[in-house]
């Protein structure tokens, strides 16, 4: 069946809205085509991943589009760019990319998006509700969106997202329609203790196995005995969505549309069942580790971009403390996130230690690291699986714990006895 | 040897080159350097391997949907694969696709195949592909007898 379009559609596509939307219109049908949806649909808001400065082509569809003046035309939030704003001058930026980035920032500014620059645009106050249907880029964003808040997205790549803003329309297909939001990987969690289940590490793991069994599937698991705090499903999405290309789980008895198995099954048949147990999530969390001595430049933490409640967590682990001098310690975040934690007293207790904080982006988005740092470790699985082909480094995934011992000391560290219970 | 098969046509276009073949997803982000069209994923098979000017046949883009502006950059810069085969459509590749198309005039062909097709795929094979969607597939590196075509085709130049 064809792509029906809507009267304002065809307005868009007669150019009455102006050539950016033209532009942008063109090329979500011709997504709609490729995905064969037979309508568009209307979306309350949109966050955009193209924001990240990659090279020459990514800043010239933005500047293409901001001198055609687009604006959009639902609420729209920005992922993280390519650089600090006002400190990236701290770090090894080298001038000409900081200057080719800041233009990009300065397009989707001026497009009227809210410069929020963070990849975790859920922690903000206002965010997507349950059944809204919405487009969003970044890949931890999307799938936190859709799995916790019960928000509606597809994966939406860089460039499309921007388009889908720009129009305030997407392609009726994916995860936009209940159908496709059934689950369709049936995982039981067995013999993990609650002890394991209750720490912050377990979620991570658990994210990385599963994102490598799902691939782009959706699954459910069962069986957790514990609730997870939303940073612990924060780290779930976030390792699911390297692994794999997981755009929504269901946690049974946790996210709002797995009240039970059935229903987040969609009263369907699994198309695939499997047993995790503690050895599978003993050979999860090895694999997230490719350091294989002690060895330690930098502690980063912070992908998806770290929340108050982690600051808040963070800063006891800290207090009285100093951080090793051949080691460097670093906290990525968000702009408001930050300044929430400074009003809290946390960052004083980070800067004490020695730490630092970067906000608007992250190690991997920036070219802010100076040569040297080879051996890192983080908390973070997302930057545990991205680290070794980006950055040319040696990572060692541990806990929070983990990370701020191993910080002291100067030496990787840490503490396998919850693993081995 | 030669054979043919058809998968279907996401962004049409002529494109011929080798074979470079996974069953892994791979992230562009993070897995290839748009400067020199290396596949920089150390946990992926192809890690290593240059895929600029190949036919890369791969299952799915994974993760981070950072993976279109990554090929969209190696499309500009003459790094991108010279066409894309996947196991059903992919979001991300089709996207970088249409956008080089509507930004430079230089869309890549991507084809979506049957998983059985895609399964049938190896690496260093030689592959043309025309706009709708046809796949000759030239076997490479095996026996020197001569062959005949499984399919005789009356379009080929």
């Amino acid at each position: 069946m064809p792509l029906s379009l809507s009267a304002s559609d065809e307005s868009i596509r007669a150019g009455e809205k102006g050539p950016a939307a033209r532009l942008a219109l063109s090329i979500v049908t011709r997504m709609a085509e490729v995905f064969g949806a037979t309508e568009l649909m209307d979306i309350t808001g949109a966050h955009i991943d193209s924001t990240i400065y990659i090279g020459e082509a990514g800043l010239e569809f933005a500047e293409r589009l901001a001198s055609l003046d687009a604006r959009v035309v639902v609420p729209t939030t920005l992922n993280v760019s390519g650089l600090d704003e006002h400190h990236w001058q701290e770090w090894a930026v080298p001038t000409d990319w900081a200057e080719k980035a800041a233009r990009q920032m300065a397009a989707y500014r001026a497009m009227g998006c809210v410069p929020t620059w963070t990849c975790a645009p859920y922690q903000l106050d206002v965010r997507p509700q349950f059944g809204q249907q919405i487009a969003w880029g970044e890949s931890n964003a999307i799938v936190f969106a859709n799995s916790v808040l019960g928000a509606r997205t597809e994966r939406y790549p860089d460039l499309l997202d921007i388009c889908c803003a720009l129009t305030g329309r997407v392609p009726a297909f994916g995860l936009h329609l209940t159908d496709n939001r059934a689950g369709e990987v049936l995982l039981r969690l067995r013999d993990v203790p609650a002890s394991l289940q209750q720490d912050d590490s377990f979620y991570p793991v658990l994210g990385h196995l599963v994102g490598k069994i799902a691939g782009d599937r959706v699954p459910v698991i069962d069986g957790l005995i514990v609730r997870p705090n939303e940073d612990q499903l924060k780290a779930l999405g976030a390792a699911a969505a390297s692994s794999g290309a997981v755009a929504l789980f269901h946690l049974v008895g946790v996210t709002p549309e797995a009240s039970t198995t059935e229903h987040a099954l969609q009263g369907r048949a699994p198309t695939e069942k499997r047993v995790i147990g503690p050895d599978d999530l003993r050979a999860a969390r090895r694999e997230l580790s490719t350091a294989d001595g002690e060895a330690l430049d930098l502690v980063v933490l912070g992908s998806p971009h770290f929340s108050l409640a982690e600051f808040r967590r963070l800063a006891p682990l800290l207090a009285g403390q100093r951080v090793h001098p051949n080691v460097q310690f670093l906290v990525t975040s968000s702009r408001i996130m930050t300044e929430l934690a400074r009003s809290a007293g946390f960052l004083a207790t980070l800067e004490a230690f020695g730490g630092r904080v970067t906000v608007d982006t992250c190690i991997l988005a920036s070219p802010m690291l100076p040569a040297g740092i080879e051996h890192l470790m983080s908390n973070s699985a997302k930057y545990a699986y991205y680290a070794p082909g980006m950055l040319n480094a040696r990572v060692a995934f541990g806990s929070l714990e983990d990370c701020v011992r191993s910080a002291v000391e100067g030496r990787i560290v840490r503490d396998d006895s919850l693993w081995n219970a | 040897m030669e054979r043919i098969i058809r998968g279907r046509v996401l962004i049409p276009g002529r494109a011929e080159g080798t074979l470079l073949v996974s069953n892994e997803p791979l992230s562009f982000w993070g897995g290839f350097d748009p400067r020199s069209g290396e596949i920089i994923d150390r946990r992926h098979p192809l890690s290593g391997e240059n895929a600029a000017g190949t036919i890369l046949a791969l299952p799915a883009a994974r993760g981070s949907s950072t993976t279109t502006a990554v090929l969209l950059e190696a499309i500009r810069a003459g790094t991108a694969p010279a066409a894309l085969l996947t196991n059903g459509p992919d979001t991300f590749f089709a996207l970088a696709s249409i956008v080089a198309d509507e930004l430079y005039g230089l869309p890549i062909p991507l084809i979506a195949l049957e998983p059985g097709d895609f399964a049938s795929l190896q690496s260093g094979d030689w592959i043309g592909i025309d706009e709708n969607g046809r796949l000759t597939i030239t076997k490479q590196f095996e026996s020197t007898a001569p062959q005949t075509p499984t399919e005789i085709t009356n379009d080929q130049t």
